[in-house]
């Protein structure tokens, strides 16, 4: 019979033959048991869901939003543009340059946040940029002005194409590694790390915090924009690549990429600044994780580019203040949606325990986000521990994510999982179909303002943040 | 007696495999009640109603209620019972890479991953709760799959844009409530063994399905696939979205040499509609309703098509002295207690009387499992019936009841011996699992006057009534 036909009005049709009519069955089975066991019986190839159901009350508002005719095109259009961008390093400048920040205002890690909600290490942030900015003369001076608020602005630093680690506090005198999209032409905006121990990003900030900040804009910033004005724009992209497949997962563990990122710039740094090559370079080697702020701009640049798809149920933002877990979704605009921030799970520090923990903080989890860190968990062995103790562990973590998100990554792969791509692009729907939240790597800090980072493992977001997000979709 | 009650938090299993494990419980000695279901209200209903005192819980719990004749009986039960539950749990859990799919999006990638060069799955097959089959339907076909979706209770505008999706991607949806299928020689569903051959069968009827491809089997005539397409696609408001296609693939199948399509009544709309289609391959229809043709006239006719004789179709009277043979007659009405719609509403067009009931009903269902996985509800509707003649079907094949005789045959002796005729229609075929000489010979032994075409049953049964009305 003929191929093609066309209904009444005369529009094509799609061919009448079915692709299975001809082909060896090989079935899908979700459900009874029985039926898939009556196929085992007749030897039929089969692939078995381990199917429950979803998390309890979300099945009308998951068939409201599987019925969205937008949905499927828009998911691909999303996740596309978040795995298409090619993010590159094309700058360091100061933030008030950068981003216009005025005098009195600082941005900050998570879903927007008032003081008097703001915990420990949040507050000790803030407390810290407030005498680094001069605009307090002692610790309790700018406790008192940041309470009292008059001068002071906070504002979230995703309503300003910016991420910061932890605490995630900016203020207009701090340096920012620039990332711009090659592909889609946006930009993202990180400050420079600090290193660890005492810093401010963990709420630190006695005078050697602020010394250090002092040097960052004064030496460690203008060498690497002159370092960067000479070697060309730093591909992050490939280098990203190449660290997963040299065992970073790019959240928790930074090794590789930081040693590749000083293998490419030192040279530059050498010609561009040869009075302060030495210290700059020492800084850098010094501290595993100085990479990590660059591939959070680097995340942060390609999330962006998937964002204000309608009908899209992709997540293209997760951040935590200390107080509040949020996301955001690409078909519902800059809308958070909230849940309490938990402690995270994991290994600490000297004495330091669970007790000292502050609930999780920071705008890291753009890692995750974008398919790195917790969902590239299987690519970083090294660090298992953190995980729950062996290689297997680490490959569950990522290979469960595979099940809520809508794509794998071409370019970041995973030696160990046969060079398949990372799972990327978190779709709300899939969180609440299986129950299954995304896992997320972070460092814990203190739970007392000042204290500083007392240790490093997994924490699981809120799914009320997440079938707040699925209900909503349905009013979009 | 010693009551366990347990509710276990976020521990799920699916309905059916739930069912065996209670029964399983149930046969140890000193247990007289053994529950094992998930807390939906129905279950926690009937674990109060037994008198069990059930805690609050959340449908997403899986409720333990065990009442047995002394405590070491209970606590052999719960051991079982974690025995059986540790199990399934071993089967289901595996560690790093090999984890099972949790969706069906996620299986159809896995498949596609694993098979290189075989072109992944072809169909999906679903069968979960009614309120989420319209998820795993929609990631198959968004996936290119065709789908059979088992599962009732699914709201009529999911299917109608599964199957307008479904269209688009040039895959078909069969169902919902879709009860057999047999696509390149797999039975999905409840499917009777066949031959391979030269009739395709599209079918807006499971058990309609299943006995004209079975009558076909005993006349020695194979089908090359048989296509589902859910009891509602003739409706009005589905208007054959699903059996236009079916019929268009067949039509387009060089195996398929005739086409035979079987409905419950059809809208007039959508009738006309499917009859319009222009195929190149001989039609036949079975659109039941009154004045139309039943199920085995159009296998009749099927035959008379293909050149090939009609035979005569497998029964085996009552045995001597049972219920409505000579000399024992029956007194009261015409009972039919069904597991299949189609097969209930062609034996009640040719009994023109009597009460009869369709246990697959979604009536029936909602909660607890086809009656042809589950024969209790019909079992004890069998044991109520006090006079008169009782008209019933067995379905075999994969899918149903491993041995349905083996329950049944005990309920069609008691009910012999209350005076009780009663009338079995066994749809089944000689290759399949449960054996269709074997239970009809159970059957007709317990004192059942048994056919293998169900408008012959039910002709047999109104003859009964009818004799008694004139005697």
């Amino acid at each position: 019979m003929s191929a093609i036909r066309t209904d009444p009005e005369g529009r094509a049709m799609n061919p009448t033959t079915l692709s299975m009519l001809s082909r060896e069955p090989h079935v899908i089975t979700a459900g009874t048991a029985l039926l898939g066991e009556a196929l085992d019986q007749q030897a039929v190839a089969r692939t078995d869901v381990d199917w429950r159901p979803p998390v309890p009350g979300t099945a009308a508002a998951l068939a409201a939003a599987l019925a969205d005719p937008r949905r499927e095109r828009a998911n691909a259009t999303a996740v596309g543009r978040m795995v298409s961008a090619r993010p590159r390093l094309v700058g360091v400048r100061p933030a008030r340059e950068v981003l216009g920040l005025e005098p009195g205002t600082f941005l900050h890690a998570g879903p927007p946040i008032s003081w008097e909600r703001a915990s420990g290490p949040m507050r000790g942030a803030l407390i810290g940029a407030m005498l680094f900015e001069g605009l307090a003369s002692s610790p309790e001076d700018a406790e008192e002005r940041l309470a009292a608020g008059s001068g002071i602005t906070l504002d979230s630093c995703h309503h300003h194409r910016t991420v910061g680690p932890m605490a995630g506090v900016v203020s207009p005198s701090m340096w920012m590694l620039e990332v711009a999209d090659a592909e889609h032409g946006g930009a993202a905006y990180c400050s420079l790390n600090e290193g660890l121990g005492k810093v401010l990003r963990y709420g630190a900030y006695g005078p050697e915090v602020v010394e250090r900040l002092r040097w960052m804009g004064d030496v460690l910033g203008p060498a690497l924009q002159a370092a960067l004005a000479l070697s060309g724009p730093l591909d992050l992209r490939a280098l990203i690549a190449q660290a997963l497949q040299m065992g970073d997962e790019l959240h928790n563990r930074n090794r590789a990429a930081t040693s590749l990122m000083v293998r490419e710039l030192a040279p530059a740094v050498v010609e561009a600044a040869p009075g302060h090559a030495a210290e700059v370079l020492r800084f850098i080697n010094g501290n595993d994780h100085f990479f990590l702020n660059a591939g959070m701009a680097a995340a942060k640049v390609s999330a962006d580019a998937a964002r204000d798809v309608p009908g899209s149920s992709l997540v293209v933002a997760m951040a935590r203040n200390g107080t509040d877990f949020g996301i955001q979704v690409s078909g519902l605009g800059d809308r958070w949606f909230t849940g309490p921030a938990e402690v995270p799970d994991g290994l600490y520090l000297g004495a330091y325990g669970p007790g000292d923990a502050n609930p999780d903080i920071g705008d890291s989890t753009i890692t995750e986000t974008t398919g790195l860190g917790g969902f590239a968990m299987a690519a970083a062995p090294a660090i298992v521990r953190f995980v729950g103790g062996d290689v297997a562990d680490a490959v569950a973590a990522t290979t469960s994510m595979y099940e809520i998100t809508l794509a794998e990554h071409p370019a970041y792969q995973i030696p160990g999982l046969g060079f398949r791509g990372t799972p990327v692009g978190i779709d709300v729907t899939l969180v609440a179909r299986t129950g299954t939240l995304p896992v997320v790597n972070t460092g814990i800090a203190g739970r007392v303002a000042g204290t500083g980072q007392v240790g490093a493992g997994l924490v699981s977001p809120p799914m009320e943040a997440f079938t707040a997000a699925l209900a909503a979709l349905t009013d979009a | 007696m010693n009551d366990l009650v347990e509710v276990r938090a976020g521990v799920y299993h699916d309905s059916v495999s739930l069912m065996r494990v209670s029964q399983a419980l149930a046969a140890l000695p000193g247990v007289s009640v053994a529950i094992v279901a998930m807390a939906t209200e129905l279950n926690v209903g009937l674990a109060r109603d037994a008198g069990f005192a059930v805690p609050a819980t959340t449908p997403g719990d899986l409720l333990v209620a065990i009442r047995a004749s002394s405590d070491d009986a209970v606590r052999e039960a719960a051991a079982e019972l974690d025995r059986r539950l540790a199990a399934r749990e071993a089967a289901g859990t595996a560690r790093g890479e090999d984890r099972p799919p949790r969706t069906t999006r996620s299986a159809a990638r896995a498949a596609a991953r694993g098979a290189a060069g075989s072109g992944g799955a072809t169909i999906a097959l679903v069968s979960v709760p009614g309120e989420c089959a319209f998820l795993e339907a929609a990631d198959a076909v968004e996936a290119g799959l065709s789908v059979m979706i088992f599962s009732d209770n699914v709201p009529v505008e999911q299917e109608i844009l599964l199957k307008d999706r479904a269209r688009e991607k040039g895959v078909l949806v069969m169902g919902p409530d879709c009860g057999t299928a047999v696509i390149g020689g797999a039975g999905l569903g409840f499917a009777n063994v066949l031959r391979p051959g030269p009739v395709g069968v599209v079918a807006a009827s499971g058990t309609g399905a299943q006995q004209v491809t079975s009558l076909l089997d005993l006349a020695g005539v194979g089908v090359s696939h048989l296509l589902g397409v859910g009891g509602r696609d003739l409706s009005a408001e589905v208007g054959g979205r699903s059996a236009i296609q079916a019929l268009r693939a067949l039509d387009a199948d060089p195996a398929t040499e005739l086409i035979l399509l079987v409905s419950k009544p059809p809208a007039p709309e959508a009738a006309d509609a499917v009859r319009d289609l222009g195929l190149g391959t001989k039609l036949v229809t079975a659109l039941l309703g009154p004045g139309q043709d039943d199920l085995t006239a159009a296998v009749e006719k099927v035959l008379g098509a293909l050149g090939r004789e009609v035979p005569a179709w497998p029964s085996w009277p009552a045995p001597p002295g049972a219920p409505g043979t000579p000399g024992s007659e029956c007194r009261g009405p015409l009972r039919g207690l069904y597991s299949g719609g189609t097969l209930c509403t062609e034996a009640a067009v040719i009994a023109r009387s009597g009460e009869f009931t369709d246990f697959g009903d979604d009536a029936y269902t909602r909660g607890r499992a086809h009656p042809m996985i589950d024969p209790a509800l019909r079992l004890e509707a069998l044991d109520a019936v006090e006079s008169g003649v009782v008209l019933l079907d067995v379905v075999l094949g994969h899918g149903a009841d491993p041995d349905p005789s083996a329950r049944l045959a005990p309920a069609v002796a008691r009910a012999c011996g209350r005076g009780v005729a009663v009338v079995v229609a066994l749809v089944g075929t000689e290759g399949d699992p449960q054996g269709l000489h074997a239970q009809a010979a159970r059957l007709n032994e317990a004192g059942a006057a048994v056919f293998t075409s169900n408008a012959a049953a039910a002709r047999h049964a109104r003859d009964l009534v009818a004799a008694r009305v004139h005697s």
